[in-house]
């Protein structure tokens, strides 16, 4: 069995006078669905930005392919991609020249790669419209967009099927499966029923006091 | 062979990706833009109608209050510099890039002094013409202006990444900020006042070349710091 | 070698006992020191010949002046350790200390500004030094204001840990500014008086008076980080013992 991508080592973190998760460990495969689940409040999101780098108050190491993640993290930042609960899409600017500058920051791909991830996420015609004017669920997917064109080898997705009608879940969830498949590791959180196969489940809000 | 198997994106074409979406944002709103120096001329204008319209006051205080102006009229345009990438989501994607955070920081806050501090600099003779300062003076009342507004821009930036997860807006920044930028503010008239007394400037000039090249070597770490923290939340 | 000690340093439970025992003993051989202090340069020594009485304000200024701005230094060290250790203890100083370093700068400026009036005819004066412990008071606002303005305490501390750095970088930057600026704009300069041309009779209670306000400002620096631990540390056990043995009592 290939070593982890992705390992957590007896996490352990605390905010707001509240004990979230204590001596946490899980390791997490290329090509595996992990789905965090619990509560609200829970810490699911603050397990997801300790995961990615973000938060760091917190005790117990995670380790990529191996090593403390701190000591690498340049080199993690490459093959992550973090979908966070807010949408980073600009009101100011329309959906393609977000999406441009949002995958620009991780790698290049041609135009005609855009349209294509807009068409994908059923944004096809609305490329030139300024985001101002899209609806909540709009913006969400252009964010979403980046999931059709990411070669990240590590995906942490906050909460990505907010605001998303069914089809497009149904959309979302053969692409995540698809992913899963070529190898991507991908962890989650979600309030929606998942109805991928193959989904591991990890449960947080079960700490006793 | 490479380590990665994707198409890599090398830190110019990131810093390209960055600099064109900072323009093309400052593009869109560019009503927002004229707003500091609206506010550098109302408070030179409030100087003459405050204090005294006398020639011989206002050429002596001329330096000076066009230095304050600005100072202050920059203080108030930092909020725009991180703000409202932060309330969007897009700075935590600017934290999570691979590239080193405080080139891109950097290339946000040369951007924004160029759309903040550079009209200013433009503005400044005119308005200390109006102040009744000798036109001879003027180029190097610009020339401190164009050394100093940078380093404005970039302490103000540790404030305003300080302080971005807050509401605060331009006060609590200012509050942090002005002391740090004295200095500044010191040698850039003092500059001014050595040319009006007819000594010499060079001296003074490499001065404020020192404070301009510690500010853009030292404050994108500072800032960058400031900014992993205030997203970490 | 071995660095137990300095991780013992960081525990709150062992500074808290710690501070406990030594605290009495600052407490008050600083509050004697200052008395002493206070009555020996106000009363016995000698007048001086240039400035008669008024000097005598020295007493209070210049130790307030030197706890201000080390005050400041030892918030700048504790802040390099609270960003590089993530020592708890040390983000707690620099909450404990910045008040009281504010205050000590406000008493050196306001008696600063009580020695100006007989001594150049006017209540301030923008003279080098004081002007910088103007500078020295806002940073200290600084500080304050944005530790209290963060409401997350981990963000809290290590974005006042940046600005305190920030602050001791340009302190140097902000002194020589400021006094080249005073020269330029006050050629008939005075200087404070130097300490070496002082007589003993003269610098000895001024000496006194520093140690004593040293020993007092870390007494009340060690009252506010008990405070502090007992509010951070309040879920653990042996805060709650305390806690509850207070209330028994």
């Amino acid at each position: 069995m290939s070593t982890a991508l992705l390992k957590a080592d007896k996490l352990t973190c605390e905010r707001d006078d509240r004990l979230l998760f204590s001596g946490l460990s899980f390791e997490l495969f290329s090509g595996e669905v992990l789905q965090l689940e619990g509560p609200n409040g829970a810490g699911k999101t603050t397990l997801l930005r300790i995961l990615g780098g973000l938060f760091s108050t917190f005790e117990g190491v995670v380790n990529w392919k191996g090593q403390d993640v701190r000591q690498c993290y340049s080199e993690f930042q490459q093959e992550l991609l973090f979908i966070g609960h807010k949408s980073s899409v600009k009101a100011t600017l329309t959906p393609l020249e977000n999406l441009r500058f949002l995958i620009g920051l991780q790698q290049s791909v041609k135009e005609g790669a855009l349209w294509q991830a807009l068409e994908c996420v059923g944004l096809a015609g609305y490329e030139h419209v300024l985001c101002r004017n899209l609806s909540a669920g709009q913006k969400r997917r252009v964010a979403l967009a980046r999931l059709y064109l990411s070669d990240a080898k590590i995906w942490v997705l906050d909460e990505i099927f907010t605001a998303i009608d069914k089809k497009g879940v149904a959309q979302l969830e053969a692409l995540l499966v698809e992913k899963a498949q070529s190898g991507v590791a991908i962890v989650l959180t979600t309030h929606h029923e998942l109805a991928m196969p193959g989904v591991r489940q990890l449960r947080l809000g079960q700490v006793s006091e | 062979m490479s380590r990665r198997n994707h198409s890599e994106q090398g830190l110019l074409s990131v810093l390209g990706v960055v600099l064109k979406r900072e323009f093309l944002s400052a593009y869109r709103s560019r009503q927002e833009l004229a707003n500091p120096l609206v506010f550098f001329i109302i408070v030179i204008v409030l100087f003459p109608l405050g204090v005294s319209p006398e020639p011989v006051f206002l050429s002596k205080a001329a330096a000076g209050l066009v230095w304050v102006a600005a100072l202050l009229a920059t203080m108030l345009s930092l909020d725009r510099l991180f703000q409202s990438d932060y309330d969007d989501g897009s700075l935590e994607q600017l934290v999570l890039c691979a590239q080193p955070l405080y080139l891109i920081v950097l290339i946000k806050s040369l951007i924004h002094w160029s759309l903040t501090g550079l009209p200013l600099i433009m503005l400044s003779p005119f308005l200390a013409t109006m102040l009744h300062l000798e036109a001879q003076h003027l180029p190097v009342l610009m020339l401190t202006l164009l050394m100093g507004t940078p380093v404005i821009s970039l302490i103000g930036g540790i404030g305003a990444a300080l302080t971005v997860s807050l509401r605060s807006g331009g006060i609590l920044i200012s509050l942090l900020v002005l002391p740090l930028t004295i200095p500044v503010l010191i040698f850039g008239t003092g500059t001014v006042q050595s040319s009006i007394d007819g000594l010499s400037v060079a001296g003074h000039f490499s001065i404020m070349g020192m404070m301009l090249a510690l500010a853009l070597t030292l404050s994108p770490f500072a800032i960058a710091a400031a900014l992993k923290i205030s997203v970490s939340d | 070698m071995n660095w137990t000690w300095f991780y013992k340093l960081g525990s709150p439970k062992w500074f808290y006992e710690t501070a406990n025992k030594l605290l009495p003993w600052f407490l008050w051989i600083g509050v004697l020191m200052l008395v002493i202090g206070t009555v020996w340069g106000l009363v016995f020594a000698p007048e001086d010949y240039q400035q008669g009485n008024s000097f005598r304000i020295i007493y209070l200024h210049v130790p307030s002046a030197i706890l201000a701005q080390s005050c400041y230094m030892m918030m700048a060290v504790a802040a390099i350790i609270s960003l590089v250790w993530k020592m708890k203890l040390a983000d707690m100083f620099i909450a404990s200390a910045a008040p009281i370093g504010a205050a000590f700068t406000f008493l050196a400026l306001f008696t600063g500004a009580v020695w100006g009036k007989p001594t150049w005819g006017t209540w301030w004066v923008w003279d080098a030094r004081l002007t910088a412990m103007l500078v020295l008071l806002f940073l200290y606002f600084g500080v304050i204001a944005l530790k209290s303005a963060l409401e997350n305490i981990d963000l809290a501390s290590r974005a006042s840990a940046i600005l305190v750095l920030v602050g001791v970088v340009n302190i140097p930057i902000i002194k020589y500014s400021v006094e080249w600026w005073n020269t330029l704009h006050q050629p008939a300069t005075f200087t404070l008086t130097e300490k070496p041309a002082m007589p003993p009779e003269m610098w000895m209670p001024l000496l006194v008076m520093v140690l004593g306000m040293y020993c007092f400002f870390t007494a009340v620096a060690l009252m506010r980080m008990k405070n502090e631990i007992l509010l951070r540390e309040r879920r653990t056990k042996w805060v709650k013992t305390i806690i509850s043995e207070d209330i028994k009592r």
